[in-house]
């Protein structure tokens, strides 16, 4: 059985790969700087980049959104973002299917301060595949 | 062998002399010859050729005065070689006046030895004759601008080519005498007409025997079938020559056109420079070649200035005005002299600096200066014979060593060329180690683009940081 994840991970902790099944549920609280309001991470893909250059994806073909860098001591770091995690969702909204400027815009909304990711990770998925055959 | 042996003890014992006295003289290796013209200059100009180092002990490298007697007395012994090479010359000059006059004799014998009998020469007999003459004279020619041309080398083997051109051509001309005596001379035939046709087939046919060693000498040689690398084992350096199918001696006489340059100073600074480095680690030597090559590059740079500075001060007369100041006017010769002194120590600390000193002896600078004097050329042109290295035929003739040249190879000598062969040339001082290789075959397919066939997309990758 697939048990979703619900509630921040705050404190610094580091979800252990493999350990938990399923896609994760992140929350990052901005943090303001100055005007801006940042996460403090990187994202790279898109429906209008080119897929084979994405260095995270198992599937060179996967036109999602990835986390590509994660700042030290960042927003993102403090929630359990890690690097090559795979954006389903922000806050509701679909990443599967969007260009870069749209998931930008998307997570950089200057009216929320709090915004819920669906991701997931590779070694996740390995795990579901694995659990999946045995 | 016997020769050598015997000159040795006598040898070590000069070296030993040669230790005691300081030399002031050019370094052993030229011939005698230039040695006297080398002493003589020092007597006029004490500044000019004079070399400070003195020859400490003679090593196996270096060469006394015996072995340059020793080895002009063997040149001497090898003009008995010439002899075969005329009588290959003799030969076929025998057999192509041979060849020339036989038609002329088939023609001539039936009306000497049986004109009674004879039918009268018609219309079309003697058109033919007009033929015949014409044709000897192409034949004349075309011999003449195939096979008498001066040959540039002696080679050690007979020609196989040309061999077979000699002996193809005996046979054939040996043949139609044969029919014709037996078939006309003893039959005493009446068709004059027929033997006119004859002598006009024999020439005719040696038109195509013609045409046949054009092909095999000339044409055959001509498509670039080879690649000759050429090694110099004083120095290491190599050169690329392309070449048909050729036999090995006759590549030879092709490729060397640039060997040796200056390789008897060159090889003796690299054995005392091998002495020095033994004792040096890397370092140094890479200390010392920088420092050489910054001497170089200064000198250099002094010599161009002097030279140019030197050059302004001469001008050309024009006809009129060379009636205006008659004490002054002066013929090429003595304008080198004139402005020679003054840039005379520049050239002089170029040359040694880049131990180019013995090729070029006082006189040969003057002389250059005047034919540049006298074709209005530019200091630069002056120059280039010096500060770039040329083909050795530039040198002096007392410069070449020897005209002697060894070819050595563990394959027989008269096959062609093939790949992967190699042979060395040896001359006294040094030898070029040659490699054969094949032009490789190269297969060339087409394949045909269409213009609108060039379409692009854009593929970004962006990374944005949020």
């Amino acid at each position: 059985m697939l048990l979703p994840l619900w509630g921040p991970h705050l404190g610094g902790g580091c979800v252990q790969p493999g350990q938990v099944a399923g896609p994760q549920r992140v929350e990052i609280h901005k943090l303001r700087q100055g005007e801006n309001l940042i996460l403090g991470f990187s994202i790279g893909g898109g429906i209008d980049q080119d897929p084979s250059q994405n260095p995270f994806s198992e599937d060179k073909t996967d036109k999602g959104i990835y986390v590509t860098r994660v700042s030290e001591g960042g927003p993102a770091e403090i929630a359990g973002l890690q690097i090559g995690d795979k954006i389903m969702q922000v806050n509701g909204w679909d990443m599967t299917m969007v260009t870069h400027d749209q998931a930008r815009k998307r997570l950089t909304k200057r009216s929320e301060e709090v915004v819920r990711l669906l991701v997931t990770r590779q070694s996740l998925q390995k795990a579901v595949q694995q659990s999946m055959l045995s | 062998e016997r020769n050598r042996e015997r000159h040795k003890s006598p040898r070590n014992k000069d070296g030993r002399g040669s230790e005691k006295s300081v030399t002031i003289q050019a370094p052993t290796g030229e011939p005698l010859l230039a040695n006297d013209s080398a002493r003589t200059e020092e007597a006029q100009d004490d500044n000019w050729g004079e070399t400070t180092t003195a020859i400490t002990g003679t090593s196996e490298h270096s060469i006394s005065q015996e072995d340059i007697a020793r080895i002009s007395k063997d040149m001497e012994d090898s003009v008995g070689l010439d002899c075969r090479r005329y009588l290959g010359l003799t030969v076929a000059a025998v057999l192509g006046l041979l060849v020339f006059l036989t038609p002329i004799a088939f023609i001539l014998l039936p009306p000497i030895l049986w004109r009674d009998e004879l039918e009268p020469c018609s219309t079309i007999c003697e058109g033919l004759f007009i033929s015949v003459a014409f044709k000897l004279l192409i034949l004349l020619i075309g011999t003449w601008a195939l096979f008498f041309r001066k040959q540039r080398a002696d080679m050690p083997r007979i020609f196989v080519f040309r061999a077979l051109l000699l002996v193809l051509i005996f046979l054939f001309v040996v043949s139609y005498w044969l029919f014709y005596g037996v078939r006309i001379l003893d039959s005493r035939d009446r068709n004059y007409q027929g033997i006119v046709q004859y002598a006009v087939s024999l020439v005719d046919a040696l038109l195509f025997i013609h045409y046949l060693a054009v092909v095999l000498l000339e044409l055959r040689q001509l498509q670039p079938m080879f690649t000759l690398q050429v090694v110099r084992s004083a120095d290491g350096e190599s050169r690329f020559y392309s070449l048909g199918h050729l036999s090995c001696p006759s590549s030879t006489v092709l490729s060397p056109k640039g060997p040796s340059n200056n390789a008897t100073g060159q090889s003796r600074a690299m054995i005392a420079a091998a002495a020095r480095r033994r004792d040096s680690s890397h370092n140094e030597l890479y200390y010392e070649e920088a420092e050489h090559e910054r001497r170089v590059k200064k000198r250099r740079a002094r010599l161009v200035v002097a030279v140019e500075e030197a050059f302004i001060h001469i001008q050309r007369l024009q006809a009129e005005e060379q009636q205006k100041a008659p004490g002054e006017v002066m013929d090429p010769r003595e304008a080198a002299q004139a402005i020679f002194p003054s840039m005379a120590r520049a050239l002089q600390k170029y040359l040694r600096t880049t131990r180019q000193q013995n090729s070029h002896s006082m006189e040969s600078i003057l002389q250059h200066l005047a034919f540049c004097i006298t074709h209005s050329m530019t200091p630069k042109a002056f120059l280039e014979r010096y500060l770039s290295a040329g083909p050795t035929l530039q040198y002096d003739r007392e410069r070449w060593l020897s005209t002697q040249w060894r070819l050595v190879s563990d394959e027989a000598v008269t096959n062609g060329l093939r790949d992967g062969l190699v042979f060395v040339l040896k001359c006294l001082d040094f030898s070029l180690v040659i490699n054969v290789k094949k032009i490789p075959f190269i297969m060339l397919s087409e394949e045909f683009i269409d213009p609108k066939s060039h379409k692009f997309v854009l593929r970004l990758q962006s990374e944005t940081s949020v």
